[in-house]
């Protein structure tokens, strides 16, 4: 049997940390990368006698992504204490959610080869991230100050058949996350970080086989990576006539492969029971009602908008791709409605702006050019004022300097000579000023065109309509 | 003598100028040096401290600044509330030394009312237990009958008030601890409705069991602590937010009308002979002072230990699950992580506290949650129906606190055998109603017996009320323990 | 109860127990644990869970930041620590 007799059964545990500035159950700071245990108080410390009082703002990022991803929001929650005992775990629990979570059955689409494929969200459910344990020889040193930050955990159905599209669905939600402002989502500060449950199974066979759990991946390459890597594990071992043994494998990037953690750590007995401490959590119509009206177009909405509107699948689906750029899109198309085309824009705006940007590291929020001047400077192109390439130029020193596209072009007189009479007469300048070339081009070398085209674009500071002075110089010249 | 004026008159007289606040803390101070080493009532005392704190209302007083409600009472608290820079050990190994840096919110509101705070009172290990004889520390011995047990698990709280060793303290009752020991020892002990003071700084056992509640000499002493300390704690999630009435404005009515239950569970032919002779007296003066005695059943009453000794202990397992060494407390030789958690919980906890963490990790071991912990928890809300229905025909219900008197030291032998020591106390907490302990008599041999009053929720000042009838009645008046000197 | 299931139970909560503690252990959980028959047999059909004794909804607080405890104070109370880390044998994974 080769692998690809083999289908894989994938899904994925997500964790992310919600955007707060206090912690799930303290007032305690969540910021990163603060000196150890610096942002504990005695209920992060897990002291005798603190008690959880739950943030809000958790609650309501929460709600955001249940909304988003089209899940039912359960009314009444309850949060759920899970126990295991771990350094970086100060109480002996976590509180977290079980069987009374707080969104179920949502969705996420993701798209690999082209085609679009829907992947059910089990559960997002809420809880409180654990602390750092780091080895260090013999012993192992515990920062806390990761610990009690709000996390959301997203649960994928295992409907994901291949390391590809697990990796896009990572990429998917990662996207969503941070459109939607509920966190940062930056895999290399642990803000989101995945587990995944891995099985695989015959082709068309419906029973699913015996399931691995890999953790310890985190970045969207090592979801790929590691993925793949326990397939094919699994599939070599099957070929073997061996059995998979149930079991969680860490992923160890340095050495592109995975290993199984200790097997006496994984029966663990999470003894879950509703967190007394707790009352129910309710969420009511007010507050869903504010979370509806709070809640940004949401990309795939956006993505159908600009396909309307006359972009490419490709430019719309690079644009609903940050939050940012789709904003800065809109924005600019707002400045003169309906005077370009949005088609054009966004050309311009994935192109030239973009390519400027990314040479010089800047995100689109520090844009040294504003909507308003992209699309002065697309209206100066499209209503042939100057031509494209002036508009490159014109681009690039609104970009340097910052000032009104307009102002430029007037102050250094690059509007474009459209009139016939005047471009006639440099075009007859121009064939009487070349008689070898033109013997040359009448007697077939095409080539030649271009010496000509450049030459009247010489004589007009390459302010001529290229369009009108090939039409001239093609009538002219007699061919 | 100063140390038996009680709460509300040592304030009466501080605040007056007639008595100095450091003086009463010396006489208490003085007290506790001379008897606690027969009692051991305390764990820490903190003489230094409370000097301070009766200097500054002195100087208060002297510079004619208006004295908050309880300004100079010397109050001493179980060793399982938290005091910022003051040992809490919960009467355990595992907390041997630990300086909290912060204060439970029931310690912060007795600070803001002046009161002194003499020190921390013995207790149960992790408040379980019924006798004060598991803590790890010493035996707390009943001031009535020195060979006997003062009750527990707050033994130390009921203890230094009858021995007159503070003007009051505060316990934690979780199925009993306060109300048991305060019938034992002959004071006055009040369990409040579930929700009513806040578990903010209380060393958990049971989350949705425990309350804190005062002990005093009467019930207008415990009736100003408990105005003091009740009230709704952003920084407790099951604080109710409702107004804390007067309770001391309760103690003038009379009860004249007032239904009294008595469910016929509690009076069962087994009683103590002593017991129901104490009762049956209540019951006469209650009559004759215009209540309406009224008999009542409780019927799911029998289930409320089996209910009681699946719930505490798993929700105790779960909050104990923290004491592993790692950041606070007492940590054992190890070689290994495992070996880590495993030493230093299995020589830091007690034998008590073990058996229950074992309990309740059995009962809520995947598997086993629904027929244990999760039908225990339905059955309490047959226990609580049960109270639901009575209240309908009655105001408030009567029962013995204890079937039995205090008993020798070591008198029970297996678990089993303490457990039912709770049998009477324990639906009230599971319930989540408010309860009260009041002494009614002694028995022929001088030991104290309690009468216990059950009342909806947060409905202590009816509870208050008739307890004072009580008092009134047949309390112990001026009656001191014979076991020390006045 | 087993003294298996003891010991099954007692690294569940990471409890060290000496060998004549877990046979007493068995003998004193065996007899509670009889005891709670009494539970089995009670009538709970259609009966929700108590949570409360006095319903409650969730409370919520704003996500406002409140200082954190001085590093000293953290660590203060360890019993084995590394500047401001706490310290513990080797997690082996």
């Amino acid at each position: 049997m080769s692998a690809e007799d083999w289908e894989p059964v994938i899904g994925l545990e997500v964790h992310v940390q919600l955007a707060t500035q206090s912690k799930a159950f303290s007032p305690s700071a969540t910021r990163f990368g603060e000196p150890p245990n610096s942002l504990t108080d005695p209920l992060v410390l897990g002291l005798p006698g603190t008690l959880p009082v739950f943030n809000r703002r958790a609650l309501e990022l929460a709600l955001v992504l249940g909304v988003a991803t089209g899940s039912k929001i359960r009314a009444r929650s309850r949060f759920a204490r899970k126990h295991y005992f771990y350094p970086d775990l100060p109480k002996g629990y976590q509180i977290s959610q079980y069987d009374e979570p707080l969104c179920e059955d949502g969705h996420l689409d993701v798209i690999v080869a082209g085609a679009v494929k829907r992947v059910k969200l089990q559960r997002i459910h809420l809880e409180e991230d654990a602390g750092k344990s780091m080895h260090a020889g013999n012993v192992s040193h515990v920062d806390l100050n990761r610990a009690g930050v709000p996390l959301v955990e997203v649960v994928t159905a295992p409907e994901l058949s291949s390391a590809e599209e697990a990796a896009e669905l990572m990429r998917s939600l990662h996207r969503l996350v941070r459109w939607l402002d509920i966190s940062e989502a930056d895999m290399e500060k642990g803000q989101m970080r995945c587990d995944a449950n891995v099985s695989i199974r015959r082709r068309g066979e419906d029973r699913l086989g015996t399931r691995t759990e890999l953790k310890n991946i985190n970045s969207f390459r090592f979801v790929q990576a590691a993925v793949e890597h326990e397939i094919a594990r699994q599939a070599r071992i099957l070929d073997e006539g061996g059995r998979i043994v149930q079991e969680t494998r860490l992923w160890d990037a340095d050495v592109g492969a995975s290993a199984a953690m200790r097997s006496k750590e994984q029966a663990e007995d999470y003894r879950y029971f509703p967190d007394p401490d707790l009352p129910p959590l309710v969420v009511d119509g007010a507050t869903m009602g504010g979370i509806l009206r709070g809640l940004p177009e949401l990309p795939s909405v956006r993505f159908e908008r600009y396909v309307r509107e006359g972009l490419s699948p490709d430019d719309a689906r690079t644009l609903v791709g940050e939050r940012a750029l789709a904003e800065y899109f809109d924005a600019t198309v707002k400045v003169h409605p309906g005077e370009r085309s949005a088609r054009t824009i966004a050309n311009w705006l994935l192109t030239e702006l973009l390519g400027a940007l990314n040479a010089d590291g800047k995100s689109i929020a520090e844009s040294p050019l504003q909507p308003a001047q992209l699309s002065e400077l697309v209206l100066l192109v499209e209503d042939g004022t100057i031509s494209g390439k002036i508009g490159k130029d014109v681009f690039a020193e609104t970009y340097q300097t910052g000032g009104s596209p307009r102002a430029i072009v007037e102050a250094k007189g690059l509007q474009q000579i459209s009139d016939e009479a005047t471009l006639t007469a440099i075009v007859d300048r121009v064939i009487a000023a070349n008689p070898k070339q033109v013997e040359g081009y009448r007697g077939g070398k095409d080539g030649l065109f271009g010496f000509f085209v450049g030459q009247v674009m010489k004589e007009t500071q390459g302010r001529a309509n290229p369009v009108m002075t090939s039409d001239l110089l093609h009538k002219r010249l007699g061919r | 003598m100063i140390e038996w004026l009680g709460v509300g008159e040592t304030a009466r007289r501080i605040a007056s100028g007639e008595t100095r606040a450091i003086d009463v803390t010396e006489a208490f101070l003085a007290r506790i040096a001379a008897l606690d080493g027969k009692v051991g009532a305390y764990l820490a005392v903190a003489g230094d401290t409370a000097r301070m704190q009766a200097e500054g209302i002195d100087r208060m007083r002297a510079n004619n600044v208006p004295l908050p409600a309880l300004a100079g009472v010397p109050i001493a608290l179980k060793d399982v509330l938290v005091t910022r820079g003051l040992a809490t050990t919960a009467a355990s190994k595992i907390l041997a030394g630990w300086i909290p840096p912060y204060d439970a919110t029931v310690v912060e509101k007795l600070h803001a009312a002046g009161a002194i705070v003499l020190g921390k009172l013995n207790c149960d290990e992790f408040a379980m237990g019924s006798s004060t004889e598991n803590s790890a520390y010493h035996k707390t011995h009943n001031p009535w009958d020195l060979a006997r047990v003062p009750g527990g698990s707050s033994g130390g709280s009921s203890a230094a008030v009858a021995a007159g060793l503070c003007a009051a303290s505060l316990g934690t009752d979780t199925g009993g601890s306060i109300r048991q020991p305060a019938a034992l020892c002959g004071v006055v002990g009040v369990k409040p409705t579930y929700g009513r003071v806040s578990r903010h700084g209380v060393v958990a056992f049971a989350s949705s069991l425990d309350q804190v509640g005062p002990l005093a000499r009467t019930v207008g002493d415990a009736a100003l602590v408990l105005e003091t300390i009740a009230g709704f704690d952003p920084r407790d999630s099951t604080s109710l937010d409702a107004p804390v009435p007067k309770y001391r404005d309760a103690l003038v009515g009379d009860i004249r009308g007032l239904r009294v239950g008595l469910p016929h569970e509690y009076f069962a032919a087994d009683l103590d002979a002593d017991v129901r002779a104490a009762l049956e007296r209540t019951k006469q003066a209650l009559a004759d002072r215009g209540a309406e005695l009224i008999e009542i059943a409780l019927p799911h009453t029998h289930l409320a230990l089996p209910a009681y000794y699946l719930v505490a202990p798993a929700e105790a397992s779960s909050n104990l699950a923290r004491y592993d060494g790692v950041r606070y407390g007492a940590r054992a030789e190890a070689g290994s992580l495992i070996e880590m958690y495993e030493r230093s919980r299995g020589a830091g906890f007690g034998a008590e506290v073990k058996r229950r963490i074992m309990l309740g990790t059995y009962a809520l071991r995947s598997g086993y949650y629904d027929q244990y912990y999760k039908k225990a928890q339905q059955v309490r809300a047959l226990i609580k129906r049960d109270f639901d229905k009575a209240f309908q025909h009655v105001d408030v219900i009567l029962t013995p606190t204890t079937p039995a008197p205090a008993f020798p030291f070591g008198a029970k032998s297996s678990p089993l055998d303490m457990y039912l020591a709770d049998v009477f106390t324990l639906s009230c907490n599971l319930a989540g109603l408010p309860g009260a302990s009041v002494p009614c008599g002694l028995t022929p041999g001088g030991l104290p017996i309690g009468a216990q009053l059950l009342g909806k929720a947060l409905d202590e000042p009816t509870l208050l009320r008739a307890a004072a009838a009580i008092e009134a009645a047949v309390g112990l008046g001026d009656a001191r323990p014979r076991g020390l000197p006045s | 109860m087993t003294k298996e299931e003891v010991e099954a139970i007692a690294h569940l909560a990471r409890l060290h127990l000496e060998p004549d503690e877990i046979e007493r252990m068995r003998g004193e959980l065996a007899a509670i644990l009889e005891h709670f028959g009494a539970l089995a047999a009670a009538d709970t059909e259609g009966v929700a869970p108590m949570t409360h004794a006095v319903p409650m909804d969730l409370r919520l607080r704003p996500d406002v930041v409140a200082p954190s405890l001085p590093v000293q104070d953290a660590v203060g109370g360890a019993p084995e620590k590394a500047g401001e880390l706490f310290v513990v044998p080797a997690v082996i994974t």
